[in-house]
């Protein structure tokens, strides 16, 4: 009807500490549209929502509504000006009941009369074909009926402006279908929708337009009529950058840890790890890639003993002893009484890996404090190993008895490294090891899991920047909604070929 | 920094922002001058509520009398030491527990429990078992009391994961109603009042009353010291209350330690029941642990869970207590008067800490010029 954008972006910039997670980001969303915001992970695009929605504000950048500049500093605000959210982690509260969920926070200075809002939300489900029982309490919704209260939560404050984040990690195929029908009868009804999304079958299925972000940039917006999926792959993933980082052939490779069928789901039921198989080979470095939350997380921690699993097996041959062992259902401490020498760098560095208040000596005892004799702890051999981890990797700090805490994430990361490969591990899992260093350190991280390759064992690299991985890797496990959708050689693929593979979700094998 | 748009306008006026960690003379300076601050608001509050009484006392003098009330005679100095050491030994008994952040403010209930089995034994075996036999007994039945008091939260805690802090809380009046229904069975008359018991006290070392709890509590005070900075269990300890994810990554089992902790929490709260009732009472009632299990948590979270810090903390609390109670007395205010100054006083020493952790920054000027 008219041809005033529903919402416009201009030159939207954030920045947190020294990272830039938006720069420069432009976008428009038409009344009666889809848009797909389509980008890897750590590209902003959940950022750039945050900040429609009242959460963040930017540091530069203005926001206009229905023509008019805005200023949205509080979730509220948005509400007022007809924007509403709907996270990828629901914010309901488990005992109440969907109604009042519903009606949660809303300041209307009416009488609050349950009928009224029953009426309301029947009213709302009937016109876009939701299926809900408002009287029900959270606690006994499956995951897509939680989301359908989040979203006609949205639609009962009337908002015209909606954002969906990544609304079909938690669907079934099935369930995803239903959705995209409500949210295209939505857009018939001129509401304006952005979905934040990396699945590409989705977007070109569901969108009118698609907007790429790649490392907090703008890339362009394109109609989804002329787009494919070779063409936003290429957007989405970039050229192919240079990093020289040195690479050695494999040597004496042997399967070292063998992972069969592995299946992992979590509280709500959703699958998280379908059938997960792959082998690890001493002497080689074995790239993850996926996208974030394709299950990355759940395979170390299976693999560490973290984690219940539903069926598979996970076999680690013992090249001293020629045993094979099975971790399964194993807790840390019995994988490391078979003599099972694993080590894991976890994503949570500070919240897992390292107790943040803890000094780097009393770190470094984390794993040997069990050693020795007797009821007291035996400081001397963690304080001569923190000593040399800090000169042999430059960590900067005031001293070995800092909280960890205090230190830059490099220096961290080099702490929590450092430790992992001093106990000579067979085996060694590094969840995202580069992720916020900067190129020095990261480069220190790549020359010590090069340095482990060589002394044979078998590392497991979990990284989201393909090029590192293309580089650093021998072979590339792809990762998608907790399924393998591919196994590639390091040294043959491309970029678009695993961005290809990390999008391709199962619905979407069905299809072809 | 082409064509910035500076949009200050949203920046609040002043933002909190923590500390990387205060240098500790700093950190002590600014606690020092929170007391100093607060005897300040104290003196005004003194004069202004004295004032409207009618007599205008000097605060300098008020303040001279709270000194006194502690430290005025050597019995009164053994008086305050005792008080601090029963208060110690509690604040030692749920400091593991904190530490491990199991929100544990059952002390009360643990150390009622520990205090009804000392007098129970006192009552049976006194007069009959010879002291050589019946301290050490009554000690091992005082302890476990406590334990089984501090493990029940704990084990449904690590199985259930159930509220510990409602748990606990919750045990301490099924505590009390025990003590009053042995009472009920003990003094058959309905006082409600069990009068001093003549036997199975705890021995009085060189004529002096206190002294024997003094010197456990010592003793207690370095071990806790000890356990928690250098054994294994301590370690255990802080790694599960900093990250029980981190806990669980190296292998700990959270379960156990969760279980083992209160144990000991509730162990030592048994033996302070004991040193109470018979080190010093002689005899049991409902309140016999004076809301110390409470103020304990108090003193061990001002001191950081260290137990050398909390000897000062508990004498800082001590004292503020007993001075309160002696102004009210030599000059005939009423006791809420001293409740006041002592409130006024913890608000501050405990606001300090804020001080200490964090930092303000107010929006600067030099933005506005520059726009």
């Amino acid at each position: 009807m008219n041809s005033t954008p529903a919402i416009e972006l201009k030159n939207i910039t954030k920045t947190f500490g020294s990272v830039v997670a938006n720069k420069n980001v432009c976008l428009e969303v038409r009344k009666g549209e889809i848009l797909s915001i389509l980008g890897e992970n750590g590209s902003g695009k959940t950022t750039l929502m945050n900040m429609i929605s009242g959460i963040y504000f930017p540091d530069e950048g203005q926001i206009f509504v229905d023509g008019k500049e805005v200023v949205i500093r509080s979730p509220r605000d948005a509400f007022d000006h007809k924007i509403g959210m709907i996270h990828q982690h629901f914010k309901l509260v488990d005992v109440f009941s969907a109604a009042e969920n519903i009606i949660l926070g809303l300041d209307d200075e009416k009488k609050f009369d349950i009928k009224e809002v029953e009426k309301k939300v029947a009213e709302i489900t009937e016109r876009y074909g939701f299926s809900l029982d408002p009287a029900k309490k959270i606690y006994e919704m499956a995951v897509s009926e939680k989301q359908t209260v989040e979203i006609i939560r949205v639609l009962y404050r009337e908002a015209d402006i909606l954002i969906l984040d990544e609304p079909t990690a938690v669907l079934t195929p099935q369930e995803a279908k239903k959705l995209f029908a409500v949210l295209r009868r939505m857009r018939d009804d001129g509401k304006a929708i952005i979905i934040i999304t990396h699945k590409l079958h989705e977007v070109l299925s569901l969108s009118d337009r698609v907007t790429v972000l790649r490392k907090g940039e703008y890339i362009g917006t394109v109609n989804t009529s002329e787009a494919d999926e070779k063409s936003l792959t290429e957007m989405m993933v970039g050229k192919k950058v240079e990093l020289n980082i040195e690479r050695d052939e494999p040597k004496n490779i042997s399967p070292r840890l063998v992972v069969e069928n592995v299946n992992c789901v979590n509280r709500e039921g959703v699958n998280l790890l379908n059938d997960v198989s792959f082998t690890a080979y001493s002497g080689e470095i074995l790239g993850i890639a996926g996208i974030a939350g394709s299950g990355q997380r759940e395979l170390l921690e299976s693999i560490a003993g973290l984690q219940k699993l539903y069926g598979g097996k996970i076999i680690y041959n013992n090249p001293k002893t020629g045993k094979s062992e099975d971790l399964r259902d194993k807790t840390p401490q019995q994988i490391r009484e078979l003599g099972v020498r694993l080590s894991f760098v976890p994503e949570d560095r500070l919240g897992m890996g390292l107790v943040g208040n803890m000094d780097i000596v009393d770190n470094m005892m984390l794993r040997s404090y069990r050693k020795g004799k007797g009821i007291f702890l035996h400081r001397t051999g963690p304080k001569n190993l923190a000593e040399e981890i800090i000169k042999q990797l430059e960590v900067v700090t005031p001293g070995a008895s800092t909280p960890v805490r205090r230190l830059s994430g490099g220096n961290v990361q080099k702490v929590l490294v450092g430790r992992e490969i001093a106990s000579s591990p067979k085996v060694l899992m590094a969840a995202y090891p580069v992720r916020g260093l900067d190129i020095n350190s990261a480069y220190t991280i790549y020359n010590l899991l090069n340095e482990q390759k060589r002394k044979g064992t078998a590392v497991i690299f979990v990284g989201e920047d393909l090029d590192v991985l293309l580089e650093l890797c021998d072979r590339i496990v792809v990762l998608c909604a907790g399924s393998i959708s591919g196994i590639v050689d390091a040294r043959t693929t491309t970029k678009e070929e695993i961005g290809i593979l990390m999008t391709k979700s199962k619905g979407a094998e069905i299809n072809e | 920094m082409n064509n910035k748009k500076h949009r200050r306008v949203h920046e609040p006026f002043a933002t909190v922002v923590k500390r990387d960690g205060m240098i500790w003379y700093k950190a002590w300076g600014v606690r020092l001058l929170a007391i100093a601050l607060a005897l300040c608001v104290c003196s005004v509050v003194l004069v202004v509520l004295t004032g409207m009484l009618g007599n205008v006392y000097n605060p300098i003098e008020i303040f001279a009398a709270m000194f006194k009330g502690n430290f005025g005679t050597s019995r009164k100095v053994w008086n305050t030491l005792h008080d601090m050491a029963l208060l110690l030994c509690i604040s030692l008994a749920v400091t593991p527990a904190f530490k491990m952040k199991f929100w544990n403010i059952g002390a009360e209930g643990q150390t009622l429990i520990g205090g009804l089995c000392a007098a129970a034994c006192m009552r049976y075996m006194g007069a009959s078992v010879p002291p050589a036999l019946m301290i050490p007994v009554m000690t091992v039945v005082c302890i476990l009391s406590g334990v089984i008091w501090g493990i029940i939260p704990a084990f449904f805690k690590a199985k259930y994961n159930t509220n510990e802090t409602l748990f606990t809380l919750m045990m301490n009046y099924v505590a009390m109603q025990l003590v009053r229904v042995m009472i009920a069975i003990w003094v058959p008359s309905g006082s409600g009042i069990l009068q001093a018991m003549k036997v199975g006290r705890l021995p009085v070392l060189f004529g002096i009353r206190p002294l024997f709890n003094i010197i456990v509590v010592a003793v207690l005070t370095v071990g806790m010291f000890v356990y928690l900075k250098y054994s294994k269990h301590g370690y255990e300890i802080s790694v599960v209350g900093e990250s029980e994810n981190t806990a669980r990554y190296i292998g700990i089992n959270v379960k156990k330690v969760i279980l083992r902790t209160m144990a000991l929490s509730g162990g030592l709260c048994g033996l302070a029941g004991m040193l109470i009732v018979a080190g010093t009472d002689y005899t049991v009632a409902s309140g016999s642990a004076g809301g110390m299990g409470f103020t304990a948590i108090m003193v061990s979270w001002l001191a950081k869970f260290n137990p050398i810090v909390m000897v000062l903390t508990s004498l800082l609390i001590v004292f503020f207590e007993g001075g309160a109670s002696e102004i009210a007395t030599a000059f005939r205010l009423n006791q809420s008067i001293a409740d006041i100054v002592t409130g006024i006083i913890l608000f501050f020493i405990i606001g300090s800490e804020f001080f200490v952790n964090y930092k303000i920054n107010f929006r600067s000027h030099k933005n506005h010029k520059e726009v």
